[in-house]
């Protein structure tokens, strides 16, 4: 018998029951839930008069329209000057007590945006499953759990029924050995991913990270990397666990301690992709191939390396690729050839989902530090992801480093990643990011995104435009 | 209850780009309503009116841009989307689906789409039907050439019809298909497995007793 991969082994675990049509029933062991995607959800419950299957299961806080502002944010969920933010925040809290549901509310302690929350607290542990109405749910993968985003209907499905309905993906493992280089980060590493296999690179695949470079990497790095999974179309991003999985989950909130802690740890050893394990889909990549990257387009597969240029109409192929370069130059204002260095940026956005962490911020504090925002920079946003890593960097004094370089320190939430609150960039402005999705508007109407690391997009707020921090840190203050 | 899709006749209208995401079909300035319905405004917003949305506007004051296809007197009361890869990609909003349901549009043909959007359409009465890319561009072709291009679509039998005789068949799992078919309340049949899931819960609490743990 052939060994398993890490996915079949999550996915055996929780099968309840295999379906003649060839669906699966599976279990579902972590329901997250946020005010944008679970309104219809609590609704459609009320109007067939049921209730949630298991209530102590479900973990509930707002993150994706709150405002940042500090001072919005003290007036608490009655202060949302937005109508239409107000009402779901506010049906988020009634849904909530309604049901019996634990919600971390706006401005309590353990808010944050969903995917930092739920590591952080220990709300997701390995070799769990874990869904939550947002695709960047892929993140928790990074422990070893099975973690995809769902469709409202599905939230609605799980909190009925503790279950879902869905077919089993394919295996994919994507490889990369070697040792990153000097100022190559997670966010690169996924950025490079993304630009070889493309946006549908990882269709209904799971996709396992392996290899030395994953093994190397952090546990929050993980993260960064899993949370872009569906970014190269694969919903579920999964590194296998390692000691470093296990100390970074102890002691946390929601974790057992004691004995308990030690027999789920015995468990958790053991999801890894057995050696001879089967794989439908392979990708190898090499560490020193992969640079700092920015995404110069309008989707992340349209990305470069830092010292790189915008592609040449004559490098596409197809008549389809050269209309969507086309159309991906004309909405960004760049040339075709164009230096990547060339590029001027209004903004900056330091947060999101897949960059807000501590070490996120200690990277990009560690570039800024004793240097100034560019005077061309109208604005850099620097939002933590949630209370817990805001409070850790405020420790530190993180939020010195950045204030005192002219930027502006809010308060967790997904702020500019998709802008639905008033964090959000103008017509034509281009803006150096540590989000995830540069889609033609995603960062606001007619706004130019560009994706890249923390300590890249720093190293873009103090110089007015993108520049390689490789070569940027080598220079003194 | 979710209407049912059986057998659809109806115009085809053009989406003539591939990795058309979830911010394209439906900004997020206009996820911030609680209810499932009345999204069909704002399908594809940015390409459709000139102005800039936001939800506050009223809709007869807004300028709709001439050029974005959909806007176009040929294609109006299109119901059947036709477009190029990977439709559908970016977030699992299901406003997506909800939007393009209520702008008028049962079923999207393209080569490919991305997996949560094609999950979240059966749930939503909406077909996805993936062709060849060799296929769409056909159709493709035909439906510049041909004024009032309509198509019927038999998911019974899994064809597509053209009015020329040609027909083409098309792939989907026998789950997805029962699901449109009956229009089935998927929380009713899961619920029938009650005893199933509560025996499954009863082991897995014995192997896995941290997994139960409650969150407070």
């Amino acid at each position: 018998m052939t060994g398993q991969t890490l996915y079949d082994k999550l996915w055996q675990s929780h099968v309840v029951s295999n379906r003649h049509d060839g669906s699966t029933l599976l279990y579902i062991d972590r329901h997250i839930l946020h005010e944008v995607t679970s309104p219809q959800a609590f609704e459609g419950l009320r109007l067939a008069g049921r209730t949630p299957w298991r209530l102590d299961t479900n973990i509930a806080t707002p993150d994706h329209n709150i405002s940042t502002d500090p001072g919005e944010r003290k007036a608490g969920v009655e202060g949302i000057p937005d109508e239409t933010s107000r009402i779901q925040v506010k049906a988020l809290d009634d849904n909530c007590n309604e049901f019996g549901i634990k919600e971390f509310k706006m401005n309590d302690m353990g808010q944050g945006i969903v995917h930092v929350m739920g590591p952080e607290l220990g709300v997701t542990m390995p070799g769990m499953t874990v869904v939550c109405g947002d695709s960047h749910t892929a993140t928790h993968g990074a422990l070893g759990c099975l973690a995809h985003g769902i469709g409202t209907s599905e939230v609605e499905h799980v909190l009925a029924s503790q279950c879902l309905v869905t077919k089993k993906m394919k295996n994919m493992r994507v490889t990369v050995n070697g040792k990153l280089g000097f100022g190559v980060t997670p966010k690169d590493v996924i950025l490079a991913i993304i630009g070889k296999i493309g946006t549908a690179g990882g269709n209904g695949h799971a996709m396992e990270f392996a290899g030395d470079v994953f093994a190397d990497m952090s546990v929050e790095g993980r993260m960064t990397v899993c949370n872009m999974a569906i970014e190269a179309g694969a919903r579920v991003g999964l590194v296998a666990v390692d000691e470093k999985t296990i100390d970074y989950v102890k002691g946390r909130r929601y974790v057992p301690k004691g004995e308990l802690f030690d027999t789920a740890s015995s468990y958790w050893r053991s999801l890894v992709s057995d050696e001879g394990a089967q794989f439908d889909k392979e990708v190898f990549m090499s560490a020193n191939e992969i640079a700092p990257q920015v995404s110069w387009g309008t989707s992340p597969e349209m990305v470069a390396e830092v010292s790189g240029r915008v592609p040449k109409m004559s490098s596409m192929m197809t008549p389809s690729e050269r209309a969507g370069l086309r159309n991906a130059l004309e909405y960004m204002g760049l040339e075709e050839g164009q230096r990547i260095t060339s590029i001027m940026v209004d903004r900056v956005f330091i947060g999101s989902c897949t960059n807000s962490r501590i070490e996120d911020l200690r990277a990009a504090a560690e570039v800024v530090k004793g240097r100034k925002r560019a005077e061309t920079v109208k604005q850099v946003l620097v939002v933590p992801g949630s209370q817990i890593v805001k409070s850790q960097a405020e420790t530190e004094g993180l939020h010195s480093v950045f204030i005192d370089a002219g930027m502006e320190w809010r308060e967790p939430g997904c702020s500019m990643c998709l802008a639905m609150n008033d964090d959000k960039l103008g017509v034509g402005e281009h803006c150096a990011s540590t989000s995830n999705r540069n889609f033609e508007g995603r960062q606001g109407s007619g706004g130019r995104t560009h994706l890249m690391s923390p300590a890249m997009a720093a190293a873009a707020a103090i110089t007015g435009r993108i520049v390689d921090v490789r070569t940027f840190c080598g220079n003194s203050r | 209850m979710m209407e049912p899709f059986t057998r659809h006749r109806g115009l085809v209208g053009p989406m003539d780009r591939a990795n058309v995401d979830t911010d394209m079909i439906i900004p997020k300035q206009f996820l911030k309503s609680i209810k499932k319905t009345g999204f069909g405004l704002n399908l594809f917003d940015e390409l459709r009116y000139l102005d800039q949305g936001h939800q506050a506007l009223n809709l007869k004051e807004r300028e709709t841009n001439p050029d974005f296809p959909l806007n176009k007197e040929r294609y109006i009361g299109s119901t059947i989307l036709l477009t190029r890869e990977n439709f559908g990609c970016g977030s699992s909003r299901e406003h997506a689906p909800w939007a393009l349901k209520d702008y008028g549009f049962r079923a999207i043909i393209a080569p490919s789409f991305a997996d949560i959007f094609y999950n979240n359409c059966f749930k939503n009465g909406l077909l996805p039907i993936i062709l060849n890319r060799d296929l769409v561009d056909q159709l493709f072709k035909q439906l510049y050439s041909e004024v009032g291009f309509s198509i019927s679509i038999d998911l019974y039998i899994q064809k597509v019809f053209l009015d020329n005789g040609r027909n083409f068949a098309f792939k989907i799992d026998e789950f997805y298909k029962n699901c449109l078919l009956e229009g089935l309340d998927e929380i009713d049949v899961t619920l029938r497995n009650k005893e199933a899931i509560t025996r499954y819960e009863i082991e897995r609490r014995k192997l896995h007793p941290w997994i139960f743990g409650a969150i407070r």
